[in-house]
């Protein structure tokens, strides 16, 4: 019962606060007062109670992508544990179903993109399908390192397993892991460096161009569905860099909570920093990550 | 170095009996600007004049920017003449002004099409000759088959690459933000644009023909909504017209605050500019702090005028507002604070080692390339030309205060952003200095009768470029013809060459390192 509410509540409540938090460091740094912190909710709420628009030129598709991205993500939460406690559901070989769920995610929110038919939208998706062919791989090889760590296949297992004295040893490729993970973290949420979540230019987005044409209720479930997505993989990232003891324990929850938080912090303070790379550099910046987890795992192998 | 002889040769702001102007022949007239282009003058202004037969006076209008000088010379055409453009792509534009206003033919031009789409102002020609030469598709040509009613903005055949992969992207002319409308059409392959050509007129108001018959109540309004953004700079332009028209000389003091307002607004969007740059590239903190900053400086000019954009301020024998002592005192102890807010805030972009690396290299523009366009202002100044009328054709208090002329050489985004930097820097030490010792004298002079059979160049220095205002006068002493060449004019063209072989991602940036004038370019 605490699995389930830790889980799957506690997201399904929590998530739309992180771009919130982000928003918030953002206008703190740079001296405005900024929008409120619960600004997500209102948003929502508001498409929700909208009708939608639809273009006549797009099909069934267009309008299935919005759902099938948020179902494949909603899916995906049950999978991933939070603060120690497992997961409702876990097996092994679970960390592939994440990967799978992420891309259903994303081939059906490019599809809709392209269902359009416009030259922005069809930019968008090529570019957001270009950078996730380098991204899974960072992902999925860094999550591999760490199943062959903790020697295990299911992430309640990696994640809960994850304990302070597998950092005490293996703290080069846990680390190594991590800045993959934040790579990938802020490319597939389309945080800067990689993308301008804030920006009007159509031109130079990647994630936003895709979905201009959904509205109503269709953009709810799509921002809903990316708070979604930054929270699990926030989830991993914060469990992966703090872990537990290995027993379950209010203590342990609160600190990945506040770690969750603190994610949010450093993500808005990074903003708030750097500007965005030029769009060919995004690239090199993913190859970073696919080699850091390459590394990980060499030295994973190495120490078997 | 061509000979300039027998060409009309006067100063920036002086009125000169339009008799004088040589007439030339066409052949004559295409080697005058031909010759004089190759050698380093520029072509400001080139415009048609009607005859009043059935015949148009073209008017071509030469900077020598080394003597300092202006030069004018024209011809009389029939239907046709031979295009300028493919010996001087600085006629470019212009001839499709022309080509679009007086339908008439400019044969051999590269690329004839509207840049306004707006309907010749010779109507009774159009009926007589149903086949226009402007470049407008078939369909549309037997919809406006009198071409009595406009043309429909933005429709006409683009510029097409064609070949697999190829694939064409449509930009405006709604655009996502709150700016003016203008459509940008790009050739890419995959993320690399072939070519971009960009279609504007949606602004179109037609100042040009509502200033004929003037000057009247309503004409100083319309140059300072030329563009709402060089309020001071056009409406300066038009002042030192007319009172080079009329004869009258202005006071010293209003001279310096003239200036003064001049280098305000060129602060005011300089310093915007470079907090909207960093807007383009996720770069925070001098995207906020710039943006406030360029609010005070308009709350300097507001000061003066009670304006933020100076409307008001510059009016035809003087200035609307005086200022007294201490009004002065609190502009110049706000202008120290801006000073050091504007150092720290900029600094940051020079040393933020993610924003060099998207400035650098990005929409370069050669030294010659930007010669042979005709770019004018910062943008010239960014690719190592040395292109300033303050400097090279002195109008007003810049005949008696130098300002330094600043210029970078690689031609790229980072150019024209720390061109920028530079002037600004120069500007607040310029108005800081005029302040100090300003002259006490009257700030309004009664602009008489303006002569009959003149005709008058003024250009000034706005924070784009040059900006270019000719009229000429009939023997009533009224305005006759009255020609705007916003310096946006100029480089709009520069902006699509930038974009050769760029991703297209960085077009927004590019675009914004240019910050072109929409409706300067529609009139």
């Amino acid at each position: 019962m605490t699995a389930l509410l830790v889980n799957i509540l506690l997201p399904l409540i929590l998530a739309p606060l992180l771009p919130g938090i982000i928003n918030r460091t953002k206008a703190v740094m740079a001296g405005r007062k900024g929008q409120p912190l619960f600004q997500l909710y209102y948003d929502l709420w508001k498409l929700l109670r909208k009708g939608a628009v639809y273009s006549r030129t797009t099909s069934w598709v267009f309008r299935a992508g919005p759902m099938v991205a948020l179902a494949a993500v909603l899916t995906a939460l049950v999978i991933v544990p939070l603060g120690g406690s497992s997961a409702p559901l876990h097996f092994a070989g679970d960390l592939i179903l994440l990967a799978y769920l992420m891309g259903l995610a994303r081939f059906f929110i490019v599809l809709a993109a392209l269902d359009t038919g416009s030259a922005f939208e069809g930019m968008g998706a090529s570019r957001e399908v270009t950078f996730a062919a380098l991204a899974e791989p960072a992902f999925l090889l860094g999550l591999a390192a760490l199943a062959k760590l903790t020697g295990s296949l299911s992430l309640t297992d990696i994640l809960g397993g994850l304990t302070w004295q597998i950092w005490s040893f293996g703290a080069p490729e846990l680390a190594m892991v991590a800045a993959a993970v934040l790579i990938v973290f802020l490319t597939e949420n389309s945080r800067i460096p990689v993308d301008d979540p804030n920006t009007h230019l159509e031109l130079t987005m990647i994630h936003e161009v895709m979905v201009l044409d959904h509205s109503g209720p269709d953009f709810a479930f799509i921002l809903y569905g990316s708070a979604m997505k930054m929270w699990i993989l926030g989830a991993i990232l914060v469990q992966i860099v703090l872990p537990g003891t290995g027993a379950v324990s209010p203590a342990h929850l609160g600190v990945s909570l506040a770690g969750m938080i603190g994610l949010a912090v450093l993500v808005g303070m990074v903003e708030s920093v750097m500007a965005r790379l030029r769009m060919v550099r995004v690239p090199q910046l993913l190859l970073t990550a696919c080699a850091f987890s390459v590394l990980a795992i060499i030295l994973v192998l190495r120490r078997s | 170095m061509f000979d300039m002889d027998g060409l009309l040769s006067l100063k920036n702001a002086q009125a000169v009996p339009s008799g004088d102007v040589p007439r030339m022949d066409i052949e004559k007239f295409r080697e005058s600007i031909i010759c004089s282009v190759e050698a380093g003058v520029r072509l400001s202004a080139l415009f048609g004049h009607p005859t009043g037969d059935d015949r148009l006076m073209l008017l071509a209008v030469l900077a020598d920017d080394r003597a300092g000088e202006l030069f004018v010379c024209s011809t009389v055409v029939g239907r046709s003449y031979d295009s300028l453009t493919p010996d001087c792509p600085q006629a470019h534009l212009f001839e499709r002004e022309i080509a679009e206003q007086w339908d008439i033919e400019p044969k051999g031009h590269p690329w004839l099409k509207p840049i306004r789409f707006q309907a010749s102002s010779r109507p009774q020609q159009q009926q007589a000759n149903s086949k226009t030469p402007l470049r407008v598709p078939q369909q549309q040509q037997q919809q406006d088959a009198d071409r009595m009613s406009a043309t429909h903005c933005g429709v006409a055949d683009f510029f097409r690459v064609e070949g697999e992969e190829i694939h064409e992207v449509a930009v405006g002319p709604v655009h996502a933000g709150v700016i003016e409308p203008g459509h940008f059409r790009f050739q890419c392959h995959g993320e690399n644009v072939l070519h971009l050509e960009i279609s504007l007129g949606y602004q179109h108001r037609g100042v040009e023909r509502a200033m004929i018959g003037g000057p009247t109540a309503r004409s100083i309004h319309y140059m300072e909504t030329l563009a709402g953004d060089t309020t001071i700079g056009h409406a300066t332009a038009y002042c030192q017209l007319l009172e080079a028209l009329s004869g009258c000389g202005v006071s010293a003091r209003v001279q310096v605050l003239r200036g003064v307002a001049l280098e305000l607004e060129r602060v005011a969007n300089h310093v915007g500019d470079l907090g909207a740059l960093a807007g383009d590239v996720g770069f925070l903190p001098t995207a906020s702090y710039c943006g406030r900053i360029r609010g005070d400086v308009l709350n300097l000019t507001a000061l003066l005028c009670g304006s933020r954009f100076g409307r008001g301020l510059v009016r035809p024998g003087g200035v609307g507002f005086n200022v007294n002592a201490s009004r002065v005192e609190e502009m110049r102890s706000r202008l120290s604070v801006i000073a050091k807010d504007s150092a720290m805030s900029a600094n940051l972009l020079w040393e933020t080692p993610s924003v060099q690396a998207r400035f650098e290299g990005t929409g370069q523009i050669g030294s010659a390339l930007a010669e042979q366009i005709g770019l004018v202002g910062p943008a010239a100044r960014a690719s190592g030309l040395e292109r300033d009328v303050r400097h090279h054709h002195p109008y007003g208090i810049y005949r008696f205060a130098h300002i330094p002329l600043a210029t970078w050489d690689s031609g790229d985004v980072f150019a024209r952003a720390y061109l920028r930097w530079l002037e600004t820097q120069r500007s607040l030490a310029f108005i800081d200095e005029q302040l100090r010792s300003l002259p006490e004298d009257t700030v309004m002079v009664e602009v008489g009768k303006l002569t009959g059979n003149r005709i008058a160049v003024s250009m000034v220095e706005g924070w784009r470029g040059e900006i270019c205002h000719v009229s000429m006068t009939d023997d009533q002493g009224r305005l006759s013809r009255y020609k705007v060449t916003d310096p946006s004019f100029h480089n709009w063209f520069g902006l699509a060459c930038a974009m050769r072989n760029q991703p297209i991602s960085d077009f927004p940036l590019c675009n914004k390192s240019f910050n072109l004038s929409y409706c300067g370019h529609d009139l």
